[in-house]
Parts: C-alpha cells; sequence; structure tokens
C-alpha cells in the first residue's frame, strides 16, 4: 500500500465517530487493552515531514493561556495566564507563557529591527539583529513575574482558579547580550544614573532603570528556551531584568536612553506604583518579594481516587535571590513541614518543591511558604493587609490556602 | 546646538525651535527637582551604596560593531519628556483647542467629560481622595508630574493609533486635561515652559524609596496559628467571578 493511502485510512478511521481506542478495545473483544494492542500499536504512525514545527498531543488541546474577561475593557490591554496546574517542572512553555500588553502584540520584521543605545554616552549605537547577536552572549534560566500577579485575591478569595490566581509568572532559559557589555561599548558619562528602556510597540512602553541593576544582571534577550523570543515575549528583542517586577522586562526593545534621572513614565507613576492606605504612594518597588504555592492538588487538579498517598507540588521564587526552603502545612498552617527541593535551585528563577502526604479523605486546608537566601519568609494575606492596606493592586505574595474537601474537590480560600 | 545636545545636557535653549522654524516660544529652563527626590534618585543608583556602579570591562567602541546613529535618527526616536520638563518639543496648545481635539479622538473611550466609560480610564476626579477609603487615581488626584501627561498622550494615545497627534495638539489635550481636573485655569497656554512650572496635586505625596520587607513573618513549624483553629474568611466558590477553566476559553459572553 502506498504512503498516501494509509494516512488516508488513519483519517477514515478518526472521523468515523468512535475514537480509535474504542475501536480496537472492541476488535479485541475486551473492554479496553492490555492485553490487547491498541489501535495505535497496529499501524503506522506519522512521519517526520508531517510537522516540521511540533505541536503538544491534540489531547492537551485545552491547555492554554486563558484570561479574566472583566478584568479589562479591551483584549489588547490585558493579561493572560500560565497554566501552572500543567506545567511540570520549572521551564515554562514558550506557547504557555503568560502575556501582557499595553497595546497589543506588534509583528515585527527582524530585517527591519533596530536597537538603539543613546543619551548620556560616548558613542551612540545603532544595531542590527545581526549586530547585536555577534556581542559576547550569555544564557540563564529566570522567572518573570507580572506585579499584578493575584492582584483579584487582596480583598478576598474570589477566582477559583490556580492559573488565574498565580499564572502571571512564565519562566524561561534567556539568551542574549549582557546589558553591561552594551554600556560598556557605548561608554555611559560619570554622571548617568539612569537608563530609560523603551519598547516599538504602540505603547512605547517604557520604565526607568537605575544603573547598578543594568550593570549587575540584566540581559538583553533574543533567544527564549529552544528558540527565539516569541512575539508574545517581544520579539525579536526584549529586556530581562532578573527578579523585577514583569513591566520592567522591556519587549519590543528599540531604545536604551541613558540619562541622569529616571523618567517618571506614566507606567512607574499612574500605573505600577503603589498607593498605601495612607496616601503616600510608593514609585519604585521593583523586586518581587519571594512567594510560593502549591501547584498539585489545586482547584484545577483536584484529588482524584480517595483517600491514600499524593505528592503535594509547587513552585516557590524569589526576586532577591534563591530559595532557602519550602515548608508545607495540611492544617490550615497550624504545624509545617519542610519540603523537599529538587534540583536544580537557581537565582530568581522558578524552584520545584515536592511533599508526600498520605491524605485521610478528611478536609483539609494546605499551604506552601517558602524562605528565601536573605532570610525573607512568605507572609500571610492578614500580614500583608496591615502594610499594603485591604485591596491595592500589586505585590501579592501571600501565602496560598487550598481548601481540601471529602470529595477531593479543591477551592481557593482566605483563612483569619 | 543640536536637539540631541540638548537633550544630554538639558541646556536652558527650547529644543530644536530655530532649526523647525516653530513659534517663538519663550526661552526653556528646566524645573528644578527637589532635592529630596533628586538625593533619593542619585542613591537608587548604586543601589544606596549597596551595588557600587560597576567598572566598565573594555573601552567604548571595543568591539567595532554596529553604527553610530545619525542625530536626526537619535532625535526621532528619542520621545522621553523629563519630570523637569527636558524632551518637550517646542509647540503650545490652549484649553479650548484641546477640548475639542478631545471630543473627536479621545471621548468615545474616555467618556465626555473625561469620567471613563465601559471600563476605560478615567481622566479626571479623586482629588483629595487618597487617604480616604475609596481612593481614586487620577492625573489630577495622582501623577506627581504634568510633563508625564504630555508624554503619556504622545507616546501612547490615541489607543487605536498611538504617536500620530502633532506636539500643537498633545500639548492643547495636556491643558485641556490638567483643566478638567481643575490644576490650570482655562486661559491655561500649555508649552514646554508653563507645563514645567505645573505644580500637581500629589507632588508631595510620593516615596520613590522602597521601605520593603514590609512584613516578618517566622518560619514556624508548631504551634503556629496564633488563635486557635484558622477561620475561612473567604471563599471563592462562593463568589461567582471564575471563568469555565476546562474546555475552550471561556470569555464569560453568556451572562455568566
Ligand atoms: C480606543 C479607546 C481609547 C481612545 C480613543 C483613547 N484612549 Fe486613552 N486609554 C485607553 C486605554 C485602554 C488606556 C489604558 C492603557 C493601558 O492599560 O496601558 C488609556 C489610558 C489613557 C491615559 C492614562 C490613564 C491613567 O490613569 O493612567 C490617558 C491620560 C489617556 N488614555 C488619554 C487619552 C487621550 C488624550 C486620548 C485622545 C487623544 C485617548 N486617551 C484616546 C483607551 C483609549
Amino acid at each position: 500500500m502506498t504512503k498516501p493511502n494509509r494516512r488516508d485510512m488513519f483519517k477514515v478511521g478518526a472521523a468515523a465517530g468512535a475514537s480509535m481506542i474504542a475501536a480496537s478495545a472492541r476488535a479485541a473483544g475486551a473492554p479496553s487493552a492490555p492485553p490487547a494492542d491498541n489501535a495505535w500499536s497496529n499501524s503506522l504512525g506519522h512521519g517526520v515531514d508531517s510537522r516540521p514545527y511540533g505541536q503538544p498531543s491534540r489531547f492537551e488541546k485545552n491547555v492554554v493561556r486563558r484570561y479574566i474577561p472583566w478584568l479589562s475593557p479591551t483584549r489588547d490591554a490585558d493579561a493572560s495566564f500560565t497554566p501552572l496546574q500543567d506545567q511540570p517542572g520549572i521551564i515554562t512553555s514558550n506557547g504557555l507563557f503568560f502575556e501582557r500588553y499595553h497595546s497589543g502584540r506588534p509583528t515585527i520584521n527582524p530585517d527591519q529591527y533596530r536597537l538603539m543605545i543613546s543619551g548620556l554616552v560616548r558613542k551612540p549605537l545603532l544595531l542590527t539583529l545581526n549586530d547585536l547577536m555577534r556581542f559576547p552572549s550569555v544564557s540563564h534560566i529566570h522567572f518573570i513575574e507580572c506585579p499584578a500577579n493575584g492582584a483579584t485575591e487582596w480583598p478576598a478569595a474570589q477566582v477559583n482558579s490556580l492559573q488565574l490566581t498565580h499564572g502571571m509568572i512564565g519562566c524561561s532559559v534567556w539568551t542574549g547580550v549582557k546589558l553591561s557589555t552594551l554600556l560598556d561599548e557605548v561608554g555611559v558619562a560619570p554622571d548617568a544614573r539612569w537608563i530609560v528602556a523603551s519598547g516599538s510597540d504602540g505603547a512605547h512602553m517604557d520604565r526607568s532603570l537605575p544603573l547598578w541593576k543594568c550593570l549587575d544582571d540584566c540581559i538583553i534577550a533574543y533567544g527564549q528556551n529552544g528558540e527565539a523570543l516569541r512575539p508574545e515575549q517581544g520579539y525579536p528583542v526584549r529586556l530581562v531584568v532578573p527578579g523585577w517586577q514583569g513591566n520592567v522586562n522591556i519587549k519590543w526593545l528599540r531604545q536604551i536612553e541613558v540619562s541622569k534621572i529616571p523618567a517618571i513614565t506614566r507606567e512607574e507613576t499612574s500605573e505600577y506604583s503603589e498607593l498605601l492606605p495612607s496616601g503616600e504612594a510608593l514609585g519604585f518597588t521593583w523586586v518581587m518579594d519571594a512567594k510560593s504555592v502549591i501547584t498539585f492538588p489545586c482547584p484545577e487538579k483536584p484529588l482524584q481516587g480517595g483517600p491514600g498517598f499524593y505528592e503535594i507540588r509547587g513552585f516557590a521564587w524569589s526576586g532577591r535571590g534563591k530559595v532557602k526552603r519550602v515548608d508545607v502545612s495540611v492544617d490550615g498552617g497550624k504545624t509545617y513541614r519542610p519540603a523537599k527541593l529538587d534540583d536544580p535551585v537557581l537565582s530568581k528563577c522558578l524552584t520545584r518543591f515536592t511533599f508526600p502526604w498520605q491524605w485521610d479523605g478528611k478536609p483539609a486546608l494546605i499551604q506552601s511558604r517558602v524562605t528565601d537566601e536573605t532570610g525573607y519568609v512568605q507572609p500571610t494575606i492578614v500580614q500583608k493587609h496591615k502594610f499594603w492596606g485591604n485591596d491595592p493592586i500589586y505585590e501579592n505574595n501571600s501565602i496560598q490556602t487550598w481548601q481540601i474537601l471529602a470529595n477531593g474537590k479543591v477551592n481557593n480560600v482566605q483563612l483569619s | 546646538m543640536s536637539s540631541f545636545l540638548n537633550r544630554l545636557f538639558g541646556a536652558a535653549v527650547l529644543i530644536g525651535v530655530g532649526a523647525h522654524g516653530a513659534l517663538a516660544a519663550p526661552p526653556f529652563k528646566p524645573a528644578p527637582i527637589p532635592a529630596t527626590d533628586l538625593s533619593t534618585w542619585n542613591a537608587e543608583a548604586s543601589d544606596f551604596g549597596k551595588h557600587p556602579v560597576k567598572k566598565p570591562l573594555h573601552v567604548p567602541g571595543f568591539y567595532k560593531i554596529g553604527t553610530a546613529p545619525t542625530p536626526a535618527q537619535i532625535t526621532g526616536w528619542t520621545i522621553t519628556v523629563y519630570p523637569n520638563g527636558v524632551g518637550l518639543p517646542p509647540g503650545q496648545g490652549t484649553v479650548a483647542q484641546g477640548e475639542k481635539i478631545y471630543g473627536q479622538n479621545c471621548a468615545m473611550c474616555h467618556g465626555t467629560f473625561a469620567e471613563g466609560k465601559n471600563g476605560y480610564p478615567q481622566l479626571v476626579g479623586g482629588v483629595g481622595s487618597l487617604k480616604s477609603a475609596t481612593q481614586t487615581k487620577t492625573m489630577g488626584s495622582y501623577w506627581p508630574f504634568a510633563n508625564t501627561v504630555w508624554d503619556y498622550i504622545n507616546r501612547a494615545m490615541p489607543f487605536y493609533a498611538p504617536h500620530t497627534l502633532k506636539p500643537d495638539q498633545v500639548y492643547a489635550l495636556t491643558a485641556y486635561l490638567l483643566n478638567m481636573n481643575g490644576i490650570v485655569h482655562s486661559s491655561f497656554v500649555a508649552n514646554a515652559q508653563s507645563l514645567a512650572d505645573v505644580k500637581m496635586p500629589d507632588r508631595n505625596g510620593w516615596n520613590w524609596k522602597d521601605p520593603r520587607p514590609a512584613t516578618h513573618n517566622i518560619a514556624c513549624m508548631s504551634n503556629c496559628a496564633r488563635s486557635g483553629t484558622p477561620k475561612i474568611t473567604s471563599n471563592a466558590v462562593t463568589m461567582n467571578l471564575t471563568p469555565h477553566l476546562t474546555g475552550p476559553v471561556d470569555h464569560m459572553k453568556n451572562g455568566k
């Protein structure tokens, strides 16, 4: 039989209504394999030319970014969330990495891309993408988290989901040029103190950054995991500012302007600032404080299978360095026991933790609590409210409580 | 002096006035930045001395990669307006002119009276509300510098066609919105100098130094709950705010 015919047969079989598994089971005269072979074991699979760019299994089609329709009036100034409940390891798939746009995702032809470095510098520079890629490069794994991650949960437990309460975070291998390499190449003036990074999206999104951070660990990135940056993440070039608020990691980067003072942009006043209950406004709260969350079980992934052994799993991270320890409670925070940290434990990077649990089938309140290498301990929501007030927007890094019901269902709750 | 050098050194000459043959505007003097802000910003460059700024590892131009942008290229892409007004181009606009432009280009989203509409941000109101339970953040109540209004409208609005307004139009819109917020008189003419001199209502409400850590939890292992058994204070399942999380993406369009 020729190759096209085999394909046609497969298509006919799939379209016939009954699934291949069911068909095979019938053929074998048993409810399901084993002992018989499954249908896919008795037929030829697809060839290397069928999918030049790989796709997830079609059975995973509902593992997607989702958004909260009532958050923003328009999808091009909105956010979508990473499905952390389906992320097994510390690396976020490029197609599932959360999005945050201020004026939609631009389409950029890399041949027309330019990066300008100007301002208080000795030799202003204009680089093509190829130019940029010729400079000495680095490759580091870091998370990027929006400071509004968890914003809906400030006043109360409101959204019954892990994805939509914690999914404005992703973690990737970022490859590119250290910003310090480029700043040395242009020669910053002695009185320079800041840079203003701006994007080429419609928002011309811009943020000011102090010089020390730029010379420390920032990356002008063109690679994300195993490929070029995704357009959602700034293709062809974005700024990566490890451990700091997502919005300073300017996407579709077009200019670095070196300056004496910060620009005090709308994004660092109206948008990404903190207004305390006293009326005091905090302008520069860049660092993402330590946070952790249990990703299994969670509202999307209940306990299925009754009482018995379960491995509690989750992620912890800190914008100030490495995760030192994670403790897990199954009694609503009365007692904690240490979780196991999975290698690698890297600075400003998701760290995976696991905790073996014999569930007795009774309702339980489970929590995780991270301590980072600076000694900072993840706070409770009650502790957070004391400083930040009852309904701020950003920096909700409080301990998450999942309520386990006797039927295994999981709800998002807050405790006194 | 080229406009590019003006930007670098904040020279007391309005950028490119002669070259562009624009209206004769008054000579521009950057607004002074209050010493408290300036010293915080300067200290932030080295993380308050905790991270002294590193020495260069090589001389400028060492790699000889890329080209030098022309002054015109630099001016074209350099649109940042600093809080002291450096970066504002020549031009001007009145409140009345701004009202007209606003009606044609902005009101459909932000509302006829800039009150906000269909979830689009309100651009007026909230003055004096920041210490109350109903904090309302607008340029009038919250933004510390008037120049930010010019900068943002210029770079990002109107939303569907950002950075397409002429400087005079942006000045006029800025004048109009400042007037709607009760910050300037209806006779106000916005230009580089007059904007740099506007004092915003919440100018002194800003702290640029990060006060964290703001919480001091301890990694307690037993007897941690201070008040006996923790009580559930809220449960998201009762809120009816969650889109469906299985199946295709739920746009919550059916009155859910
Ligand atoms: C199509 C709808 C739309 C139109 C028309 C529009 N805007 Fe906006 N505007 C928005 C959106 C959306 C945002 C918030 C963007 C974001 O989230 O970053 C915004 C934000 C703003 C802000 C900042 C508000 C704040 O508190 O941070 C100002 C100021 C503003 N617009 C002014 C204008 C002006 C002036 C015009 C007319 C020239 C205009 N807008 C036209 C949709 C619109």
